[in-house]
């Protein structure tokens, strides 16, 4: 068969014929993907939930409302019962302090605000060492775990502004961001419980200071 | 004698015409996914999927193109095979597709993808530009996962995610950007050297 | 304020070639000779901001009210490849002396994934649409910045004795691997 010429109406339409069934194909791909990924997308939470609360038996991811900060945006919690029985919250937190961008956090709290476990669920930290805050604290050496700290007594900071948490070496400011993620977390809870949290001690004004060990950083 | 021809295709991309190695092209993928090992086998093994079905796509389709506008189309296709790929691995490969990010879209503009349908596909047969779409992504894949191998091991004592030493040696610069440019310049030096011995 | 920290952000401390890996091949392939790293940072900015204004209208009234938001990698790229051509033309006829400039670079523009990549991140960023646009032209400063840097070093780089096998490609990624040593120093600044 020889070759179509270069005439408008031939390049019309092999182009418009292309784009027709580059279009359809792409839709059914669509159609056929979406359910899956919204499902792996709900798994991946799920799984989250189950490691951040432990006992549970409602479903979590039904049982949720909006609390704000004391940055004034508002957290999703998600309720975790046993029965009746309120036994913890799982908050989905974020800081915009991270090395490139945003963080996102699942914090577990009891019913008391005590720090239960956590789950990093989005980060664009540098590999090697931002990134390694998915276990660094809860890692139970020196002073790098922040599991089982109340967080009703104050807001966490890193030992280098004063806290007792120690940061991740060589990545401070993903270090504080984290932290100011799980600080948000606890702010949002407080909202819900209605209990008033002392805004001086927020770690949410501290990581904005600027001081030389922020040069230091990565 | 056809046999031959397929083999020596596919072996061409392998190693003759190495896209990492010898022709440098999709530097941006080469240096921006290779952070570990299995990086950079994920990111080879989707641009050869994109590859080799552009390849026998355009290779099958290159009667009904007009040439005036052939680079339109040929975008058109190999878009739509890499929309293909990004959707797949999002519902199937959630944790990877998060780890290469932006450059799973960013496979529309890897130069290799057009340039082979431009000086290939467009010219020879529906099989053969199969053999050549495998050997040049697999020619692709061996080079991205040589250097996040390297990249690993030097940077984090992995290989693999499984730890050959431990961690605090490992120099943290191969991991960060500078030592993505560094190891890739001392690579082709090193292909060009056996190459030419 | 805001904006002033992007445009920093954008430049220096996450510089779209040395930490970000976009736009690598026009880095390396046009980088032998300052003037011709001027002329592709001039076409650069150009249409890396008019295609970032144009994917972005096309995202958020188009493809998001219709939900055909699968057709983004596909529309976007055509969307680049047709505003590169028309440039080129309107160029042509309008500015021949711009075009004399600009015109040898233009068709390099279309896969140089920067262009497609910023048009991506901004919507992934969820910027709006005056963010988007000086994201955009500070990405294009960033990556005139480390080009000419570049080119300026590879011109010096041309007059010095280099051991056989480190010729060419290899000695060039190894000066933008230093070269992007020395950007991480900006690291902290925002």
């Amino acid at each position: 068969m020889k070759k179509l010429t270069s005439t408008l109406p031939n390049m019309l339409l092999s182009l418009g014929i292309i784009c027709i069934v580059a279009g359809a194909l792409l839709a059914s791909v669509n159609d056929l993907t979406a359910g899956e990924i919204a499902a792996s997308k709900q798994k991946k939470l799920e799984s989250a939930l189950k490691q951040v609360i432990d006992g549970f038996d409602n479903n979590p991811s039904e049982e949720t409302a909006y609390f704000p900060t004391l940055a004034g945006d508002s957290l999703k919690i998600y309720e975790a019962k046993r029965g009746e029985e309120l036994i913890g919250v799982a908050v989905e937190s974020n800081s915009a302090n991270g090395f490139n961008g945003n963080i996102k956090v699942l914090v577990g709290l009891d019913t008391k605000g005590k720090l239960l476990n956590y789950s990093v669920l989005e980060q664009q930290e540098t590999p090697g060492l931002g990134t390694k805050m998915d276990e660094w604290f809860r890692t139970d050496k020196k002073q790098q775990s922040v599991i089982n700290k109340n967080l009703s007594d104050g807001a966490l900071k890193v030992s280098k502004d004063g806290g007792d948490v120690d940061a991740i070496t060589a990545a401070t400011i993903s270090s504080r961001a984290f932290l100011d993620a799980v600080n948000r977390a606890y702010q949002a809870f407080a909202a819900m419980k209605g209990i008033q949290v002392d805004e001086t001690s927020g770690a949410t004004e501290s990581t904005d200071e600027w001081d030389d060990t922020t040069l230091k950083q990565d | 004698m056809k046999q031959n021809r397929a083999l020596q295709t596919f072996f061409n991309g392998l190693i003759k015409e190495n896209p990492v190695f010898v022709l440098m092209l999709g530097m941006c993928p080469t240096l921006g996914t290779t952070s570990t090992a299995l990086n950079g086998l994920g990111m080879g093994l989707a641009t050869t999927f994109v590859l080799f079905c552009s390849n026998m796509a355009i290779s099958a389709l290159k009667q009904f193109i007009p040439d005036q506008v052939r680079i339109p189309a040929f975008i058109v296709i190999i878009a739509t095979f890499v929309t293909v790929v990004q959707m797949f691995m999002e519902a199937y490969l959630p944790a990877l597709y998060e780890s290469l990010g932006l450059f799973i879209p960013l496979i529309v503009v890897n130069c290799i993808v057009l340039g082979r349908a431009e000086s290939f596909a467009a010219k020879n047969s529906v099989g053969l530009s199969f053999f050549d779409g495998v050997g040049i992504g697999l020619g692709f894949t061996l080079g991205l996962t040589l250097l996040g191998a390297i990249r690993e091991l030097a940077g984090t004592g992995k290989l693999f995610s499984l730890t050959i030493y431990p961690e605090e040696y490992g120099a943290l610069i191969f991991v960060l950007a500078p030592g993505a440019f560094i190891v890739l310049g001392y690579l082709i030096a090193a292909f060009n050297k056996i190459r030419k011995a | 304020m805001e904006y002033f920290l992007l445009f920093i952000a954008a430049v220096f401390v996450n510089n779209v070639v040395l930490s970000q890996f976009l736009g690598i091949c026009p880095f390396m392939g046009v980088s032998k000779r300052l003037d011709t790293a001027f002329g592709m940072t001039a076409a650069v900015a150009f249409v890396i901001t008019i295609a970032t204004i144009v994917t972005f209208l096309v995202q958020t009234y188009l493809l998001v009210p219709f939900h055909l938001e699968f057709l983004q990698t596909i529309s976007f790229i055509l969307i680049i490849a047709a505003l590169v051509q028309m440039v080129e033309i309107i160029l042509k006829k309008v500015s021949p002396p711009l075009y004399q400039a600009l015109g040898v670079f233009l068709p390099l523009i279309t896969t140089n994934c920067a262009i497609l990549g910023v048009a991506i991140l901004v919507i992934q960023k969820e910027f709006n649409l005056l963010q988007s646009v000086v994201y955009a032209f500070s990405i294009a400063l960033g990556f005139g910045l480390a080009l000419i840097i570049f080119a300026a070093i590879r011109e010096q780089l041309a007059l010095t004795k280099i051991p056989e096998g480190m010729k060419g490609a290899p000695i060039a990624l190894i000066t933008a691997g230093i070269l992007a040593m020395a950007f991480m120093g900006f690291a902290g600044m925002v």
